[in-house]
Parts: structure tokens; sequence; C-alpha cells
């Protein structure tokens, strides 16, 4: 008996492992479990045009219906996975019934962390994590006049620069002292909350939400830990995921801290024809500032990478996952692009001027260019992707130079 | 509709419909043409949907902006004059019969 290819989550990853799986030439069965009704979607709408209505849900699938009949890929939609049994190589389904796997693949992602606060089941809170999340959130907005979004992350920022864009009055609230205190350098926190900031919303950082406060069992408005009332009719919670990887656990797949299935750089996992990508593993990174330490990216390319790396491991010619991580967000019609993982020690040296429209931020680390930050740069970003991937060594004094040709330190 | 021909890596022609208002990437992606990546889905941040446009449909285009100028001088495969970013390409009935071709690398 041929078992299948079983890939559990039916989103980047899941869908790419399938696709390069059958660009390498693997010819066996391809069963695709996915737990929303959507075949897969692009997600990075979701916080973004889809919000602000520039882009459409039709817009939004990944491959044509007909892809999947091409590539020989059943997908199942509608199909959560509950259980395994890594022994019998064996899928418990909600319905009830088993599936058996040949080699498995966990690709179930994250859900949105919930809120654990008095009131977070008032009707009027949300989260945006899937489609339905989002189109769940758009009718909620359509009659929405001051909507309180509770963590100053990339996701809460993206939906209050998109609510704002709507004429929205926005408040953005991030227990930490800046905006993207995890993820990008004092600096550009800066720039970023003075864009909000000139776009009209409300920032409050180093405040924690006590309490959502409602009336007649819809949210009117937030408690703060200083005593501050916001009122508003909507709240928008964005602090961070939890991986879904509890079904997976009790099997004994070993996982960090947060939950999060440990692979290596090819994505196999501790045991044997089982492997995992994208938001619910951790990978080592040799990008990462601790190299060793598995990490998770939560990114569209990671999830891609990781994907890849598993499909190269099915045709038996493994090619392990080792790029530049990548990232980039839109808020206000700015575009800000992320290469390469920064650490709080780096030398972060600015080229350009925050005054104009467009700059970068360097963070130096020994001397080579470990990380590379870019407002408005796309070009000086896809030329970062290759300076951290060559570690290019600089000094400070010549990436400040907007005169010096950096590509020259590809090239020694 | 409008209908618009990719010439692939092989060589071969693929011919899709195009819906009005679609990207050229988006037209691309939904009917599986390989070698069009269209990794950002199509907000002009990653430069993996360069096409070369034919020569005969170059002036049919309006010029490419700003940001995608300043895009293609970063795109894998060489630059060509008829070097675009297929997600800043809105297909029209202007547009019907457009051909471009793949190239051989996007990153």
């Amino acid at each position: 008996m041929n078992a299948p290819l079983t890939i559990v989550g039916a989103s980047y990853a899941g869908l790419q492992i399938a696709a390069s799986a059958r660009e390498l030439g693997y010819d066996g069965p391809i069963v695709m479990l996915g737990d929303e009704a959507h075949a897969p979607y692009q997600r990075p709408p979701l916080s973004k045009g889809l919000l602000s209505g520039k882009t459409a849900p039709g817009q939004l699938p990944l491959r044509a219906p007909s892809f999947y009949d091409e590539q020989r890929i059943e997908l199942r939609l509608g199909c959560r996975v509950e259980s395994l049994d890594i022994g019998q190589r064996s899928l418990g389904l909600a319905d009830g019934s088993a599936l058996r796997y040949g080699v498995l693949a966990i690709t179930t992602g994250a859900r949105a962390r919930p809120l654990a606060l008095p009131g977070a089941d008032l009707a009027g809170v949300h989260a945006l994590r899937t489609l339905d999340d989002a189109l769940a959130l758009i009718a909620a907005t359509e009659r929405a006049q001051r909507v309180a979004v509770i963590g100053g992350g990339f996701i809460g920022l993206e939906v209050a620069a998109a609510l704002a864009e709507r004429g929205i009055a926005v408040s953005v609230i991030e227990a930490q002292p800046r905006l993207l205190a995890r993820s990008v350098p004092p600096l550009l926190s800066a720039y970023i909350a003075e864009l909000h900031r000139t776009r009209g919303v409300e920032l409050l950082c180093g405040r924690q939400v006590r309490e959502l406060r409602g009336w007649q069992g819809r949210v009117c408005g937030v408690g703060l830990d200083d005593g501050t009332a916001i009122e508003c009719d909507l709240v928008v919670a964005g602090i961070g995921v939890l991986p879904n990887t509890e079904w997976a656990l009790q099997a004994g797949l070993p996982a960090d801290a947060a939950g999060r299935i440990m692979v290596d750089t090819l994505g196999r996992t501790a045991a044997s024809d089982v492997f995992a990508a994208g938001d619910c593993a951790a990978m080592p990174s040799p990008h990462a500032p601790q190299p060793d330490q598995p990490v998770c990216l939560e990114s569209i390319q990671a999830a891609n990478d990781g994907a890849r790396a598993i499909a190269s491991c099915l045709v038996g010619r493994p090619l392990p996952c080792g790029a530049v991580p990548w990232f980039w967000s839109d808020q206000h019609g700015v575009r800000l692009q992320m290469a390469g993982l920064p650490a709080a020690d780096d030398e972060v040296v600015l080229r350009g001027r925050t005054a104009d429209k467009g700059f970068s931020l360097f963070m130096l680390r020994a001397g080579r260019i470990a990380a590379v930050h870019s407002v408005n740069r796309p070009a000086e970003h896809l030329l970062a992707r290759k300076l951290v991937a060559a570690r290019a060594q600089v000094d400070a004094h010549s990436v400040a130079d907007l005169s010096f040709d950096l590509a020259r330190t590809l090239d020694p | 509709m409008s209908v618009i021909h990719f010439i692939l890596k092989d060589g071969s022609t693929r011919t899709l419909q195009a819906r009005h208002g679609a990207s050229v990437m988006e037209i691309a992606v939904l009917g599986n043409v390989p070698g069009i990546a269209g990794e950002c889905g199509g907000s002009c941040a990653c430069a993996t949907c360069h096409v070369y446009v034919a020569d005969a449909d170059v002036d049919r285009l309006a010029p490419p902006d700003d940001m995608e100028t300043d895009m293609l001088s970063a795109v894998a495969a060489e630059r060509l004059a008829c070097s675009r970013l297929a997600c800043q390409i809105a297909m029209s009935a202007e547009l019907d019969g457009l051909t471009v071709r793949v190239p051989h690398t996007q990153s």
C-alpha cells in the first residue's frame, strides 16, 4: 500500500510542500487537509488591502481551483485533525474517522492569542488571523466610529492604518514602551509612531489593558492600568499567536517553550517521516543572533522556504533552509521591508535621513551587515538581502555615506 | 475578457483568459504559469513576478512608476528595456492579446 503524503494545514507552507513536491517530480498521492472552509488564500491583504477596501475577497486564492486536480493534490477542506499516532502512522479526525499517512507534514500554523481579560467575550471584540476573521471585522467596521486596537505589533498597526484610512478614529494600546519593540530598533519605532500620529491614530504605549467594558452585551470601552478609559465601539486584538500544535505535541513531538514543533533546517521533526513548517514550527536559522536556537519567523517566506526544504527531502535530494529572512509591512502608504534578524546590541547605522521619503537602517554585527530595515527603498531592500546573505563586511561610515555603492562590498 | 500569452522558459506559449482589472501576476499565478512567483501577493515588494513584455506591446503599457522602476533595478534575471513587474500591469480591453515572456529565474 502506498500511503499518501498527508499535509495537515492548507495555507502557505502546506500548499508550497505540495506544489514543490510535484515540481521536483514527487509522484505519490498527496492529501492536504485544511480546517477552514476556504482553499489556500493570501493572508497579507487581510490586514492591508482587504481591510482598506482595495482588494476583493475574489482576488485572494493562492491557486486556481483547477490547480489541485492538475497536480493531483486531494484538498479536503473543513477537516480538522485532532490526534496523531506516530507508531501507527495515523491521524484522528474531528469526525471520528482515522487517516493513514506515509509521510506527514504538519503545517497547521497558529491562531490569534485570545485576550485574557474581563469582557473579552463581549460582542464587538475581534481578532484577525483568517479570511473569516477579516470578513467579520470588515462587516463590523461598516458602522464603527471608534476602534481600540490592542497591540502595537505589525497586525495591530496595519489594522490601525487601514481603518484610519477609512476615516475611523483609532487608538492603539501597546504594553511595551514603544511600537514593534520586538522587531525593529528604537529609531524605526519612533518613525512609525510619528507616521501614525500624523495620520490621526492615537498611540498609548507602555499601558496595559485591564478590562473591556460593555453595555448590553457589546463592547463600549477599554479600561487601562493607569485608570484611563477609552471609549470605542469595536476592539481589535493583535497580541500575538498560539501555534496549532496541541494534537501533535500529545503524540510526543518535541516543542519549544511556545509549543512550536522543533525541526532541523530540513523541516524534520524528531520522528521519522514527520515534518513541520511555517508558524507551527521552530527552526534554527544561520542568520539568527543565536544560530543554534530554533526560531519561528512567522512569515510567508519562512513558510515557503521550510516547505521547499521538506519537498527536497521527499524526493531524496535534501536542500536545507538557509535563506535570509525577509518580511514586509504596509502602513499609511509607507513600505517597510526587513531583511535579516537584528539583535539588541547590533550597531544601528542610518543610511539616508528619516525626514526623506525613504531611508534604511543597517544593523552591523562584528563589522558585518546582519540586518537591514528599509522604508520606501525596495531596491535597497533587495540588495540588502544579498548583503546579509554574504555577511558583507563594511564600516559604519561607508554605510552612512549615500555616495558609497554598497554593492561593492559583495565582490571585494 | 481578454487573452494574454505567456512564453514559458521552455519556449512554449500558454494563453490564458484575463479578467479586466486583474494584474498579469494574478492571472499567471491563478493559471499556474511556472516561473512567476509573486511571493508578496502583488504589493510590489519582492520582484519575483518579473516578465519581459513583447517589443510590439511595450508601447501599449503605461510606463512603470517610481516604485516599480526602483524594484526593476534589483530583479534576479537580466533587466531589459522591456522588463516589467507583472503585478503592476492591470489587464484591460486595450491590452487584449498582450504577450509576455517569463525570465529564466526570479530569485
